[in-house]
């Protein structure tokens, strides 16, 4: 069974159809790219899959459990995490401030604990610190652990991105235009990355990209949307090569 | 010397207005709401201990634990039933609301107590302190609120910088969205700050009465307002800037009341607010707001 089963995804937002049929099966393991035209819905189907928007059909499952109009926070409980188009790190708090927030389900310790610092606060905090580090040092962020999250360079602002999401320790990593203002260089790395993160973490990723470079180096599998349906599903290669997607995205 | 004695009441009284602007400077930083209703839970955390203490002869101090736990109580039930329900709707909304709840504490207190004052014992049992032959006499309670509005400074700047439920504050304050999507609560912790919020508002409360003992259901009102003012003076959102804005408005009150007017010293404390706004829309230590263009 596939990790994602999504079936009959659909929203309206007053009168459009935003996202109508939408169907997609990822595989664990999976790199899986979906691509279309601006305003395609690609980032709405992201919002639909996290929660933020309740679907008004359809279904989603994650590793066999039925997270359909479930709130983010649940989904994000369940196993997916993901990375904004528009960069949305804590901005006011340190890189490593950043990954210990991705961290907060899975280390607790009571309020009270906290307010008195008892001997479990270090304890805690001192695991938040290491397992923060560890995942810092992935992404060759560990030197800027006690910088502010605002004052790292761009590329490096994504990367965190992707560790804070990583902390949540999901099953399913959403990432929405990863590339997006990137240069050829920073492309570069950042599909080294993607495919490290996937590999090192055993991780399935999804990506909304419109870099056909980084799509066509690093996906397996595509699918594409169009108006809010899916235009073509499949292979990379076979899908890039399909009339109807050269024709969606340079016109007749 | 007697302008030092000003000056102590002043920071004393400063102090308090500080434990109190924390309450909104919290509250707004995180939930991003002017919870008006503040000022009155001063005035419930009072009445708790005045019952407490008068009717009960229950020990000040296991009083003052009373206070807070009711006060907390009190401020996360105000956050669930008034406020809550109207989270993504207009901030003018939430606002009106909160003046409602204000007014409705006010008036329960009314019809509870009465609108006698009552005369309130204090809380505190330090011995003043006499300084220079006596010519210089700091009371015990200006000495506990000083102490005690430094120590809760200190917590609490520690407890949002250093601890699991300050940082999920923290992401909470600059982006609710992202937030919630790593896993944060955003509700528990909202309802948490108004849960400190007014454990700190029952303190003060408890101070403010030890220093000035009468007790009225307005008695939380203008410490309330000018704890606000004191608020957007050190800019709103921030702890230190509350700790500094309210220790200087109390300054200021108790100075111009000694030596301008005290019938215009409170027309003085809002001056004060008026020009820093003009000068410093963003209060002292506020963030200035760049825009990107």
């Amino acid at each position: 069974m596939a990790l994602l089963e999504v079936k009959n995804l659909g929203i309206s937002f007053g009168g459009l159809r935003a996202v109508n049929a939408f169907d997609i099966q990822i595989e664990k393991g999976q790199l899986y790219g979906l691509i279309g035209p601006n305003g395609a819905g690609k980032t709405t189907v992201f919002n639909l899959l996290t929660g933020v928007y309740k679907p008004d059909e359809g279904s989603v499952v994650l590793d066999g459990v039925n997270i359909t109009g479930k709130k983010t926070i649940d989904i994000n409980k369940a196993g997916i995490a993901r990375t904004f188009q528009n960069i949305r790190l804590f901005k006011d708090m340190t890189v490593l401030d950043n990954v210990k927030v991705g961290l907060h389900n899975n280390h607790t310790y009571g309020v009270v604990t906290g307010i008195f610092r008892l001997p479990k606060y270090f304890k805690v905090e001192k695991e938040m610190d290491e397992k923060a580090m560890e995942l810092l040092k992935v992404f060759e962020l560990d030197q800027y652990a006690d910088v502010l999250a605002a004052n790292l360079p761009y590329g490096k602002q994504r990367e965190l991105e992707i560790a804070r999401a990583l902390a949540t320790e999901p099953k399913l990593l959403l990432l929405d235009e990863p590339a997006a203002g990137m240069n050829p260089n920073e492309t570069k790395d950042l599909m080294n990355t993607i495919r490290f993160v996937r590999d090192k973490f055993d991780m399935t990723i999804l990506l909304i990209e419109h870099d056909m470079k980084l799509v066509s180096g690093i996906c397996e599998k595509l699918t594409v949307l169009n108006f809010g349906e899916v235009l073509v599903q499949g292979d990379t290669s076979d899908v890039l090569n399909d009339p109807q997607v050269i024709t969606a995205y340079l016109g007749e | 010397m007697s302008f030092i004695s000003y000056l102590i009441t002043g920071i004393s009284l400063g102090s308090v207005y500080a434990i109190i602007a924390l309450g909104y400077t919290m509250v707004y930083g995180i939930a991003k709401m002017l919870n008006f209703a503040h000022g009155d839970v001063i005035m419930v955390g009072g009445y708790v201990v005045f019952v407490a203490v008068s009717n009960m002869g229950v020990n000040p101090y296991v009083a003052l634990l009373i206070s807070m736990a009711t006060c907390t109580i009190l401020g996360v039930t105000i956050e669930r039933v008034a406020y809550k329900p109207l989270r993504g709707t207009s901030p003018l909304a939430v606002l009106i609301t909160a003046i409602g709840v204000s007014y409705l504490l006010q008036n329960l207190a009314l019809l509870i107590f009465g609108a006698d004052t009552k005369a309130f014992t204090s809380v505190v049992n330090v011995p003043n302190l006499e300084l220079f032959d006596g010519q210089l006499t700091i009371s015990g309670v200006t000495i506990v609120t000083v102490i005690a509005c430094i120590i809760i400074m200190a917590v609490l700047t520690l407890f949002v910088k250093k601890t699991k439920a300050g940082r999920a504050m923290q992401a909470v304050s600059e982006d609710r969205g992202a937030a919630q999507l790593m896993g944060i609560n955003v509700n528990g912790t909202i309802a948490l700050t108004f849960a400190i919020g007014s454990a700190l508002a029952a303190v003060a409360g408890v101070l403010l009465c030890s220093a000035y003992p009468s007790l009225t259901p307005y008695t939380g009102s203008m410490p309330g307002i000018k704890a606000f003012v004191a608020a957007v003076f050190g800019g709103i959102g921030s702890i230190p800037g509350a700790m500094i804005g309210g220790i200087l408005l109390g300054i200021i009150e108790n100075l111009s009341k000694a030596y301008i007017s005290s019938q215009l010293s409170d027309a003085i404390v809002f001056g004060v607010l008026i020009i820093v706004l003009l000068v410093r829309p963003t209060g002292i230590l506020g963030k200035n707001i760049q825009e990107k263009v």
